[in-house]
């Protein structure tokens, strides 16, 4: 337990807190020195005393890259606010560095700007390799000439006078440091070291409760700047975790019981945690021989009855192409979930893009009519998989959900969903099969039909990818083909009947409209936000539901004077040499609203492997508008 | 099977008995004399024979002559994918145990186009009987080599005769650990196919079936001379390996005894150049087979799913 005497009160401080509306701190070291342990845990204190929280991890692309350099960085980024926060927002305010080449990694991504706060670990001031001290005093001259703040904060120093070893505690002086900076509660503090070492034995808890309280401490007498970022009570139940735990959570809760998958990056962490999970849940993650296996694996479970997801990213997807075809052609119900990387070919697996949209849509060769969704937010990301397999087996049809590496790693708190068993899949009907009914009788209004499950007496029949009739059986005759084409497009229909329209966030017309969909929601309302705050005319829309598309798009385009789609994928930029508005290559969505609705629709797209800042939004809305930046 | 229990001291009445017709549909569109059409009545009358309920058996096929299989069966089927019959069946056995699942798949399918799953379906080891109709050749697409034709077929794609000796699907899949059941047949023998198949059916776990087969479109003279030929088929026998009757035993020249669970035996057998061995190659009762594997964990009530997914809530829970 706490020792009383360590602890401070706020009061004793030698200067007075500034109140903030919000706040980014970034934690950067070398990988395995527990940033972002530390910063997860400082996320989850905020998340605990009401404030909105957003948390992105900064991940080395190797396991093991050589310590002290830019491509070792590893660090976690924490948004924190008197409200909401719904992305990771612009450049960071404080940055803790556990050495000196770690924020150069970052610099390099202009996450930073004049005026950030460095606080940075001062032992290699005096290492015994010169080589190592001369680069520590040139970065700190660096940094300062850069227009940086820094500090030296003697972490390595000060823990040891609480460890005989520092390395693995410094991360949680660094926790004490932050709790104490942002004014946090100590208590909620000290409760989130006992829940993150649970399984560890109590001297450890006791160490690092004593590290906790060091850079508490250290903090309260020696800085001279101290924040105060107050909490909007919401008094609701909420958890915190990242896309990827959500869209686990979301299998189980839809009562889907095998996730056959292929390791890819960034998907893969969603199948570390159901195969976790699933022992106590119930369900099994199967580890196919490739992504094409993974799928037939799971199209044979609910070919069976037995609905089954199978969870993948880009190049994944390209290798499923056939079977999705085939789950299309043939009516299987199948949930695919798409965590979206850079592309393409290899690309990028651990950036964020939105580059797979037009591939789903339209990959199949054949016309493959199936419905695609995009959450927004870490909580959609939970909704989404119990909502995709409920529209699978109603609509006997593959349902593609499009998250993206933003959303994989990105922590959010938000209500705890309270999951109910209508949620979960119903047991396999093996009640003897209508006697006539044929293996697809098409309803002609809705393209509905029913499917026999194997084990159902009299239902039996082949199912085929080839072109077939209602009874099931291979056709070669056109208007066969025609009218089967017909049926699985008019499912999608009347699916899109069942839509409503989007909401307009912002006025109802105007002069700009920006359309977004998936994870860049929280970046473009905020930068719409703070445009309209500066008097422009703009709204934004996001689209959930991209096929089939969300109606009344026309109708809502047809009151701003300009549409615009917001994207993180490739456009050809109309300033470029050889591009005109006709050889013009929009960005992913644009070229579908452009098809669908004739209405001019432009773009502004970037594959930089950045989630969207909110400056960047806000940038270009006043470009667009032709405001002064301010 | 239906009727007297072996005591003598009950009758097993069914509530339905099945004759064969009740495992037959349309009419089978091979060519006169291909070797599927025996296959096909080898398995109606396995399936008459065990009694399968036609509703609870699933042919999984992929594409090719032999993947119309499943449509000639009354029984559930999934023509589905070139090469890709192996992880459907998968997917089908591991959330339906009470499902009887066979695999019906070609040269091209299994052992060019789906080798990949071929190998770790082997390895899987989960209860599916598998057919291999190997006729050496690609008779839908209009010949074509296939990985197992002999080198120097000639063939469309290569008119000058094939380059590269063929694979051995008996000593690939003898080659792959976890390996359960392998066995060769030929279709031009019916007595053996049946046995043979019926050996796999019972096997719990992958059993692996080649089934040497004429195509008389396209591989018409290897045909010929593969059924005329006794001197190069020898059968296998053993107390554990297939039991013919006299009559099939009878048209082998050659039989030699074999231990089923020597595979070091097996491998060589299976890699005679001279000689085709049909019977029982390998047997291994006690494979760990995956469709074991997480089966205890699947099915959960819905209170007892809620109960865990609430508490896994709360992992996460501020």
């Amino acid at each position: 337990m706490a020792s009383p005497e360590l602890r401070v009160d706020p009061a004793t401080t030698k200067v007075s807190r500034t109140t903030l509306r919000e706040h980014i701190v970034e934690i950067v070291s070398d990988s395995g020195e527990g940033a972002q342990k530390a910063g997860q845990s400082f996320g989850a204190v905020c998340a605990k005393m009401g404030n909105g929280v957003w948390t992105v991890e900064i991940i080395p692309a190797d396991i093991q890259p050589p310590p002290r350099t830019k491509e070792s960085v590893s660090g976690i980024r924490i948004r924190l606010g008197a409200g909401k926060i719904t992305n990771m927002g612009d450049e960071a305010d404080i940055v803790v560095a556990f050495n000196e080449i770690a924020p150069y990694a970052r610099i390099d991504q202009d996450a930073y700007k004049k005026g950030t706060k460095i606080l940075i670990e001062s032992m290699w001031a005096n290492h015994s390799d010169p080589s190592v001290q001369q680069s520590y005093a040139r970065a700190l001259e660096d940094l300062k000439a850069r227009g940086f703040v820094v500090y030296e904060v003697p972490m390595e120093e000060e823990c040891l006078k609480i460890v005989p070893d520092a390395k693995r505690g410094k991360n949680m002086w660094v926790l004490g440091m932050l709790t104490q900076l942002y004014n946090r509660s100590l208590e909620i503090a000290e409760d989130q070291i006992r829940m993150t070492f649970r399984k560890k034995s109590q001297s450890v808890i006791d160490i690092n409760l004593k590290l906790l309280h060091g850079g508490f401490e250290w903090t309260a007498k020696n800085l001279d700047f101290l924040y105060d970022i107050p909490a909007t009570e919401t008094g609701e139940d909420l958890v915190v975790m990242n896309g990827n735990e959500a869209l686990s959570l979301g299998v189980m809760a839809s009562g889907i019981e095998v996730c056959s998958m292929y390791p890819i990056t960034p998907a893969t962490s969603a199948s570390h945690q159901l195969a976790e999970s699933f022992e106590k849940v119930g369900g099994l993650v199967h580890q196919a021989e490739d992504e094409i296996a993974a799928i037939g694996f799971a199209i044979g479970c609910s070919y069976a009855g037995k609905p089954a997801v199978t969870i993948t990213s880009g190049p994944g997807i390209a290798l499923k192409t056939e079977f999705m075809g085939l789950a299309g052609m043939a009516e299987v119900p199948l949930v695919i979930i798409n965590v979206q990387r850079g592309g393409p070919s290899t690309g990028l697996p651990t950036k964020v893009e939105q580059s797979d949209l037009l591939a789903v849509l339209y990959g199949q060769p054949g016309d493959t009519p199936k419905v695609v969704l995009a959450p927004s937010s870490i909580e959609e990301c939970f909704q989404f998989v119990v909502l995709a397999r409920q529209i699978a087996e109603a609509f006997r049809t593959p349902v593609i959900i499009l998250s993206d590496a933003n959303l994989a790693t990105g922590v959010q708190p938000f209500p705890r969903p309270k999951p109910k068993a209508e949620w979960l899949a119903p047991p396999v009907d093996q009640s003897p099969w209508k006697k006539d009914v044929r293996a697809y009788e098409w309803d002609e209004q809705t393209g509905l039909s029913k499917r026999p499950i194997p084990g159902q007496e009299g239902g039996m029949y082949t199912l085929t990818g080839l072109n077939h009739s209602e009874e099931g059986r291979v056709s070669y005759l056109g208007n066969v083909n025609q009218y089967g084409a017909k049926m699985r497009s008019r499912k999608l229909a009347a699916f899109g009947r069942t839509l409503k329209p989007p909401h307009v966030y912002g006025d109802e017309s105007g002069e700009l409209l920006l359309v977004g969909w998936g994870s860049t929601r929280g970046a473009i309302e905020e930068g719409v936000d703070r445009a309209r705050e500066q008097g422009a005319s703009v709204s934004s829309l996001h689209i959930h539901f991209l096929s089939p598309m969300e109606p009344g798009l026309k109708e809502i385009f047809s009151r701003f004077k300009k549409v615009k789609t917001v994207e993180i994928n490739y456009s050809d930029d109309l300033t470029d040499p050889l591009i005109t508005p006709e050889n013009r290559r929009y960005s992913q969505l644009a070229w579908v609203l452009r098809a669908q609705t004739l209405v001019d629709v432009d773009c502004f797209s970037n594959v930089l492997g950045q989630p969207l800042r909110p400056r960047q939004i806000l940038e270009m809305i006043q470009e667009e508008l032709n405001l002064k930046n301010n | 099977m239906y009727g007297l229990k072996l005591d003598y001291c009950a009758v097993d009445v069914p509530d339905k008995y099945y004759s064969q017709s009740d495992y037959e549909k349309g009419t089978a569109r091979w060519c006169p004399g291909c070797g599927d059409h025996s296959v096909l009545s080898a398995v109606q009358r396995l399936c008459q024979e065990k009694q399968l309920a036609p509703e609870k058996t699933v042919f999984v096929s992929g594409i090719g002559c032999s993947s119309r299989f499943p449509h000639y069966m009354s029984t559930y089927g999934f023509h589905g994918l070139h090469g890709r019959a192996f992880p459907v069946a998968e997917g089908v056995k591991f959330r339906r145990p009470d499902l009887d699942v066979f695999v019906v798949t070609g040269d091209g399918d299994c052992c060019s186009i789906g080798a990949g799953h071929w190998i770790h379906s082997i390895r899987y080891n989960m209860n599916i009987t598998v057919l291999l109709f190997d006729n050496q050749i690609y008779g839908m697409t209009k010949k074509q080599t296939s990985p197992t034709s002999p080198i120097g077929t000639m063939s469309n794609t290569h008119p000058h005769g094939s380059v590269l000796p063929p694979i051995n699907p008996i000593q690939t899949t003898l080659g792959v650990s976890n390996v359960s059941f392998v066995a060769q047949t030929a279709d031009w023998m019916p007595g053996h196919l049946y046995a043979t198949i019926k050996a796999a059916h019972e096997h719990q776990g992958f059993s692996f079936v080649k089934v040497m087969m004429r195509c008389p479109k396209f591989m018409q003279e290897q045909a010929k001379a593969l059924v005329a030929d006794r001197e190069h088929i020898t059968m296998l026998t053993h107390e554990n390996g297939i039991q013919v009757d006299e009559a099939t035993a009878a048209i082998f020249s050659h039989k030699k005894e074999h231990d089923p669970s020597d595979i070091s035996k097996a491998r060589q057998y299976s890699e005679d150049p001279d000689m085709y061995y049909l019977g029982l190659y390998y047997q291994d009762k006690t494979a760990p087979r995956y469709d074991l594997y997480g089966a205890h964990n699947m099915g959960f009530s819905a209170e007892q799913k809620l109960q865990a997914l609430n508490a896994e809530l709360d992992r996460y829970a501020l």
